[in-house]
């Protein structure tokens, strides 16, 4: 009886182990700047780049820093939600336009709609390396003490905005400096 | 003229195409030895858009922008774990082409020796049970015995003798 057992069972564990590995996405690398500080930067503004914008200044607020880049395919399938995420005034978005030409960029924005409060020129992606920025677009949620409390990769969906981001943002915004909110929290986030 | 023309071939062929790719490497380092340094640690590293390669093979350009930052690091200073710290730091341990050795990562680590080891155990009972079956098969009760001999007796009739001439017969055949 063992005898057949035995291979049974490392089958089992063996197809168990390639299920798994079936779900998983090897492209989702997770960030490890969770429940990290958010590091500063300075950079000048798309539309007026004589203005720098520091990410200082964010602080005591929830804002969403999207990554984003005229180039970017996916960006382009993701900016109509962003679009509308900004008209509802519920958390400001600000870009992080990843090494583009400003040209490029500012034209993109006239062709979509802008949802940003403003955009950032990272023209040689410092910042994104600084932000571990490893493809466009990436999205992240940033808390009044300035830590980054979730990241999306790729495109944010609508499903995405609605179960996690959302519920998030609003946790965030409800917490004061001594409550700690975590993206574990939200139950979409997972 | 001729007889010059291989000669000239040989000549291009070992002598100035080695030149040219000389010349084309040099341009591309400054400084040799920190290129080295670069190189050494840009091999270290992984790059996470093309994931199976180190940053050091890659042209991707995320791999080439990690390149540059390493160049800079290197150039300011800063020592080989300094920098794989600040990209830890941003990618996560997933950015080291070799894991660090860590809870998390203990079974990757441990696991080819775990299984070894499960299989040394496998194989040593599996020979022990054997050799416990080959000593028991020595003792036979006297029935077998019988039977043992009757059947060696057989094998040296005549019968089996005549089989023998049948395929040396059939061998010949075949080569008439």
């Amino acid at each position: 009886m063992v005898r057949y057992l035995v291979p049974l069972i490392v089958f089992l564990g063996v197809a168990g182990f390639l299920l798994k590995g079936l779900e998983l996405n090897p492209r989702e690398v997770p960030s490890p700047f969770i429940d990290k500080p958010a590091p500063n930067f300075s950079l000048p503004k798309l539309h007026e780049p004589e203005a720098q914008f520091a990410s200082k200044d964010m602080l005591g607020k929830v804002w969403l820093l999207n990554v984003w880049a005229s180039w970017c395919v996916a960006c382009r399938s993701e900016h109509p939600l962003l679009v509308q995420l900004s008209r509802a005034n519920i958390v400001p978005v600000y870009g992080l336009n990843y090494k583009d030409e400003p040209d490029d960029a500012r034209n993109w924005l006239r062709e979509l709609g802008d949802a940003y409060v403003s955009s950032l020129i990272d023209y040689e992606g410092k910042v994104g390396i600084d932000y571990g920025v490893y493809g466009v677009p990436e999205t992240f949620v940033i808390d009044k003490q300035g830590i980054i409390r979730h990241k999306v990769i790729g495109p944010v969906t609508p499903s995405a905005l609605d179960n996690c981001v959302l519920p998030l943002v609003r946790k965030l915004q409800q917490a004061t400096a001594q409550t700690v909110v975590k993206r574990t929290e939200v139950e979409g986030c997972a | 003229m001729s007889s010059l023309k291989p000669g000239i071939v040989l000549l291009c062929l070992f002598v100035i195409a080695p030149l040219a790719l000389a010349k084309e490497a040099e341009y591309m380092v400054a400084d040799p030895e920190m290129e080295k340094t670069v190189n050494e640690i840009s091999a270290e590293l992984r790059c996470l858009v093309c994931q199976n390669q180190t940053i050091a093979d890659s042209n991707a350009p995320l791999a080439v922008d990690l390149k540059n930052q390493v160049r800079d690091m290197v150039e300011s200073g800063q020592s080989q774990s300094d920098i794989i710290d600040y990209m830890v730091e941003r990618y996560g341990d997933f950015v080291r082409y070799r894991p660090p050795m860590k809870a998390s990562t203990m079974l990757l680590w441990v696991g080819p020796f775990l299984l070894l080891l499960i299989g040394v155990v496998v194989l040593v009972v599996n020979l022990r049970k054997r050799t416990a079956v080959i000593k028991n098969d020595g003792d036979l009760s006297a029935e077998e015995n019988e039977r043992l001999q009757r059947l060696l007796a057989a094998e040296s009739s005549p019968q089996v003798a005549k089989r023998g001439d049948l395929s040396s017969q059939k061998a010949g055949e075949e080569k008439s």
